[in-house]
């Protein structure tokens, strides 16, 4: 019960861009993370543009620069993959690693690449936090169906969306029947061998996958007793306005300028 | 897509009052056995008539469940049948008999699906093929009758275990059901949203068959009880009788209270 919250990246705010459509949203955000993928290496400038027009559109949802930055981190270490850059790509030679046998050196031309893709991976996070933030999780799902995602595939993401809580909870609850019962005699260690604890978990892996087995074939049984024949049907609560327009024009001349001034000034 | 059916007695007459001769529920020699080889039913007959709440109380296994997922066609391919407002349970009346009999889960998790309460409660009217509008209203009249119509817009994992309840019964009285049918509806409320959920119960002009061990619930709610004990009914009759037999009661794993 207490890890709900924990999931909802969700911040209610009244602002302009909560406001907007949803559609809009992740059309632009997809996009910017298009765009900004695009960029060519090292192309700094446009990076930083980049990065202001996202500090400006937080700072517009009431969301604070902080929290953007803050959740934005969480991406870095994915983003470190890309270290084998620095050694792999032709050009000067920067410095030399001696490891064991091998003899790797860095370039210049593998650095930029490496942190133009460091910059652009976490660019694009913080795009993907913005449009979570400033949309409810029904109203992103409707979004994907309106922009004729297929509806399989949403409706997997909802039923995610909907027993991910209820899934964390019942691991929760195994979690803490094991620590329960974990306990130490007073001769002797606690725990157990290696093997035996990776058993454990199996098995409460195998429990959870039976669990979410039964539950789905319980959840399917309360759709069909309402009717569900395989279509699914939902209501459609959203219209384009004129602002909603404008905005999606806005973001669209935004990204077009700064994909011309990032190849132009690099 | 018009199902072609043989005339079917409503439980409401043209003025909205209950017409107590129908038969709502009507089982016969009802025989179950899942996949597994497990016996479950061992010839059930039960009538409901129109109107009437009826408690289906007996021991953990006993096939209460079972005979409830007959009800709605959930389960089938026993021998025996099921007619649901005189109309027979057979594969192409299942459209028509999921909106009259409203199964409402034990636990609301499996029920709500949907990301918002909303969505939930119009799952079931929307499937039934109904305009827009008619979907809006009957949203908005069902979580009325609830008392959850500020709850609309809520994510359903963000309630509470008796708000969730409501929402679930919303949910099927939404599709205007003519009966009501409850696995084990006070299971798991602490005792305000048990009290909530018994008066909200009440007040509902339904006919309601209810699938229980909480007795103090049924003396309260259902003037007629029925006990179920390894696939069979060991007997049917008026609460307040069946309640003063401790041995029956006892015999069946029920408590006198």
């Amino acid at each position: 019960m207490m890890l709900h919250n924990a999931l909802d990246r969700y911040h209610d705010r009244p602002s302009s861009i909560h406001d907007l459509d949803p559609r809009v949203k992740v059309v632009v955000t997809l996009l910017g993370i298009f765009s900004v993928l695009l960029l060519p290496d090292g192309a700094w400038g446009a990076y930083f543009l980049v990065w202001c027009a996202v500090l400006a559109v937080a700072l517009v949802a009431r969301l604070g620069v902080g929290l953007v930055l803050r959740r934005s981190l969480v991406a870095l270490p994915f983003a470190l993959v890309a270290i084998t850059l620095v050694f792999t790509l032709p050009g000067r030679t920067l410095f030399t690693l001696q490891l064991g046998a091998w003899e790797i050196s860095a370039s210049d031309a593998g650095l930029v690449r490496f942190s133009s893709v460091l910059v652009r991976s976490w660019l694009s996070v913080q795009m993907a936090i913005l449009l979570v933030a400033t949309t409810r999780i029904p109203d992103l799902l409707h979004a994907l169906r309106h922009l004729h995602v297929p509806a399989l595939l949403v409706t997997i993401l909802a039923f995610m969306v909907r027993y991910l809580a209820v899934l964390l909870d019942e691991v929760t609850r195994l979690l803490r029947a094991r620590q329960a019962r974990s306990a130490a005699s007073a001769q002797g260690k606690a725990g157990g061998s290696l093997l035996w604890r990776a058993r454990v978990a199996g098995n409460m892996t195998g429990q959870l996958f039976l669990r979410s087995l039964e539950r789905s074939d319980r959840i399917y049984n309360a759709m069909v007793a309402r009717g569900f024949r395989g279509q699914y049907v939902t209501i459609n609560p959203h219209r384009m306005r004129r602002r909603d327009w404008m905005a999606l024009g806005l973001a669209f001349a935004a990204l077009t300028m700064i994909q011309w001034l990032g190849r132009t000034l690099s | 897509m018009p199902i072609v059916h043989e005339p079917v007695a409503r439980c409401v007459d043209g003025w909205g009052r209950p017409a107590p001769d129908t038969l709502a529920l009507e089982v016969e020699d009802l025989h179950f056995a899942y996949p597994d080889g497990h016996v479950a039913l061992r010839g059930v007959s039960l009538q409901v008539h129109c109107g009437e709440k009826v408690a289906l109380v007996g021991p953990n296994g006993a096939g209460k469940s079972t005979l409830l997922l007959h009800l709605n066609g959930l389960l089938n391919g026993g021998q025996g049948s099921v007619r649901v407002m005189g109309m027979p349970v057979t594969t192409p009346n299942l459209p028509f008999i999921r909106a009259r009999v409203g199964l409402v889960f034990q636990n609301p998790d499996d029920q709500l699906f949907s990301p918002t309460v909303y969505e939930d409660v119009a799952f079931g009217p929307l499937h039934m093929g109904l305009p827009e509008e008619e979907v809006r209203r009957r949203v908005v009249q069902a979580l009325t009758q609830v008392g959850m119509a500020h709850y609309a817009d809520r994510l359903s994992y963000h309630l509470s275990m008796g708000e969730k309840k409501r929402v679930a019964i919303a949910t099927v009285l939404s599709m205007h059901p003519d009966i009501l049918v409850l696995d084990e509806p006070s299971a798991g409320l602490d005792p305000r949203a048990r009290r909530g959920l018994i008066n909200l119960l009440r007040t509902l002009p339904i006919t309601m068959l209810a699938s229980t061990h909480d007795m103090l619930m049924v003396r309260e709610l259902f003037p007629r009880m029925v006990i179920m004990d390894e696939g069979r009914i060991v007997a049917d009759g008026p609460t307040a009788e069946l309640l003063e037999q401790t041995e029956l009661l006892e015999a069946h794993g029920l408590e006198r209270l």
